[in-house]
């Protein structure tokens, strides 16, 4: 019964002056809103760089040339570029854990046919790099085992080269130009998009890499390793076969480092998922200044209204009021005030959110542990900026409070 | 200089007191302490046999609440709060009472005043004297030891305050011990015992052998035209 006639009395003063209600809890509805907000974008943008990482393949193995550091001097990978296809296809006969194997060979040109012509990377690669990178195909055919073999004339089109080279037909058994040789055109690639980086992944032509090696880059060393496992938890153990294999590939004594680097895809999403998650926190603890400033006003108000209602305590404590009874009534009435500023806060977050989802083309996730932080946040607030009020309230003397006019 | 100095009195149970003094008397502080609103730096007070010296802020708070029914002069409701809730507000700060119908006795002291028909008025849509009254049952509700009345009838009319006194006189012969404060010597003389406090000290305590009675002065006064 005492509770709610708490809640009742505190909802009954603060009816009495709508307009001034409102203002008070301005502070706390743009404070609120603004956590809600930031968090909604940074989870948002959290959420994207996990789609995106999961979407260049989920048990991806990646080797570079070069080691991450030599005697504790970063060199940057492919200072020394010593991977080979023989690397490549020493790993596929040699590892019991890699459920797919391909080099990756980089040769920029420019592609003609179809409707022109269009600078790009035409990428040679395994019949595996399709497993690896978990990349189907939307018309025709990936090339098959006996074209890497024979190193056949053949090439799979990313989503942007097909439109931009073949804008109104199916660009499949067409034939384009990359480099001046000829190639025949077997299939296309499903569009996946940008990176986390912001590079097109479709903006791409692959090819077996015997192929490009022999007709295109002519190079004996390739940049790049790509694997994957069966199954995620293979991971940790395959890396460090592949490392065992390569030492062993590249003639390392002991006492010599890697002249490679191994990296799995789970690395880089973690590392990036923290850069946004220490982005969100920042944003957050910016918004909630605004939380604070609104509790300052939340505190003048409550201090204003403590003054005009000293009659009103006088008679409380007169008709046997305890001190904690006045204190918890103006902590009631605080609380409640930063509560309606909390909820309308939340609604307006929310909102806010969808129009900056519409706007800017960001996704934005609301969750809910986000709206009941900061519903507790703000009833904090209240408790916390409403106490030097209300403690004022409880020590007033009644005879003097009675008398005030 | 103290408010108060070797005050010596005694109010017996039933009594109807008038506590008479200019301002600057000190009667506001005998009132006080009688009232459990202040305690007296020497000297002792004991309220229906219990000693109230030295009691906490909270205990004094609760000696109000169960033993003591204050009317003032500015009546003192809460504003926009209904009369019956105004009543009821002692009972709200009553520890003792296991929960019953709150509303119920307020209702019923409501009745007692004679403003059952003005439950759920606001005070400001309520006249001086019904105001009063709404004052008088809250200070009946909590069925208390005594009645103090700090100058009830100074807002108001001669013809209101005489309802007032006529008022206080019923609920007197009902057993309620009632101190009343007045400067109003007219006011005074419908008590049973007049109180004059002068400089912190009491400079007459004579009874009252013949008081008036103000439902008979009611009656026989002219009657207020309504329109």
């Amino acid at each position: 019964m005492r509770a709610l006639v708490l809640v009742k009395v505190a909802w009954q003063s603060i009816l009495r002056n709508t307009l001034r209600t409102l203002l008070t809890v301005l502070g706390i509805i743009i404070g609120v809103g603004a956590v809600i907000v930031m968090v909604a974008v940074g989870l948002g943008a959290k959420e994207r760089i996990h789609q995106q990482i999961q979407n260049l393949g989920t048990n991806m193995i990646v080797l570079t040339a070069g080691a991450a550091t030599q005697g504790g001097v970063s060199q940057g990978a492919q200072t020394f570029n010593r991977l080979t296809v023989a690397d490549a296809e020493a790993l596929r006969r040699e590892s019991t854990l890699l459920a797919a194997v391909s080099p990756v060979i980089v040769a920029p040109g420019n592609v003609i046919g179809g409707a022109g012509n269009w600078r790009t990377h035409t990428q040679g690669v395994a019949t595996d790099y399709q497993t690896i990178r978990d990349w189907p195909v939307s018309s025709g055919a990936f090339f098959d085992a006996t074209d890497v073999r024979h190193a056949r004339k053949v090439a799979v089109l990313g989503a942007t080269v097909a439109k931009v080279l073949f804008p109104d037909q199916d660009p499949v058994g067409q034939e384009i130009q990359i480099r001046n040789v000829p190639f025949q055109v077997v299939g296309v690639l499903t569009a996946k998009g940008q990176t986390a980086g912001g590079s097109d992944q479709d903006d791409v032509v692959l090819a077996p890499y015997t192929t490009v090696q022999t007709r295109l880059a002519g190079r004996q060393f390739i940049p790049q390793i790509l694997a994957a496992t069966a199954s995620p938890a293979d991971i940790p153990a395959a890396m460090e076969e592949i490392r065992a294999i390569m030492r062993e590939q590249h003639h390392l004594a002991s006492w010599e480092e890697d002249d490679f680097t191994v990296r799995n895809q789970e690395d880089l999403a973690q590392a990036a998922e923290r850069t946004t998650e220490v982005m969100t926190v920042l944003l957050a603890a910016i918004a909630s200044i605004s939380l604070l400033v609104g509790g300052i006003g939340i505190m003048n108000i409550m201090l204003v209204s403590v003054t005009e209602r000293t009659r009103e305590i006088g008679i409380r404590l007169a008709v046997g009021a305890h001190s904690r009874d006045v204190m918890i009534q103006f902590l009631v009435e605080s609380t409640v005030l930063a509560l309606i500023g909390g909820a309308i806060g939340v609604g307006a977050g929310f909102l806010s959110a969808r129009v900056v989802a519409r706007l800017t083309g960001w996704e934005t996730v609301i969750s809910p542990p986000t709206v009941v932080l900061a519903l507790a946040f703000s009833a904090a607030v209240g408790i916390f900026f409403g106490f030097y009020p209300a403690r004022k309230a409880a020590n007033l003397n009644p005879i003097e409070a009675l008398r005030y006019e | 200089m103290p408010a108060l100095r070797g005050v010596d009195l005694t109010v017996k149970r039933g009594e109807f007191v008038a506590v008479m003094g200019a301002s600057g008397s000190g009667k506001s502080t005998l009132m006080n302490i009688l009232g459990c609103l202040d305690v007296p730096t020497e000297g002792t007070y004991d309220l229906d046999g219990e000693r109230v010296n030295g009691l906490s802020r909270d205990a004094l708070a609760d000696i109000r609440n169960r033993k003591i029914g204050f009317v003032f002069q500015g009546f003192n409701l809460l504003p926009r709060t209904s009369a019956v809730e105004n009543v009821e507000l002692p009972l709200l700060y009553d520890r003792s009472r296991r929960p019953r119908s709150t509303r119920g006795l307020a209702l019923e002291a409501l009745a007692r005043v004679g403003l059952a028909d003005r439950a759920q008025h606001l005070p400001n849509e309520l006249s001086g004297g019904q105001q009063q009254r709404v004052a008088i049952a809250r200070a009946l509700v909590t069925r208390p030891t005594l009645l103090l009345a700090d100058e009830p009838t100074g807002n108001l009319d001669s013809r209101t305050s005489l309802e007032v006194m006529a008022l206080f006189q019923e609920l007197n012969q009902q057993g309620l011990t009632i101190v009343l404060v007045t400067h109003e010597p007219d006011i005074a003389r419908y008590t049973h015992r007049i109180v004059g406090v002068r400089d912190g000290r009491v400079i007459r305590d004579v009874p009252l052998p013949e008081r008036r009675d103000a439902a008979a002065d009611l009656q026989s006064s002219q009657p207020v035209l309504e329109e």
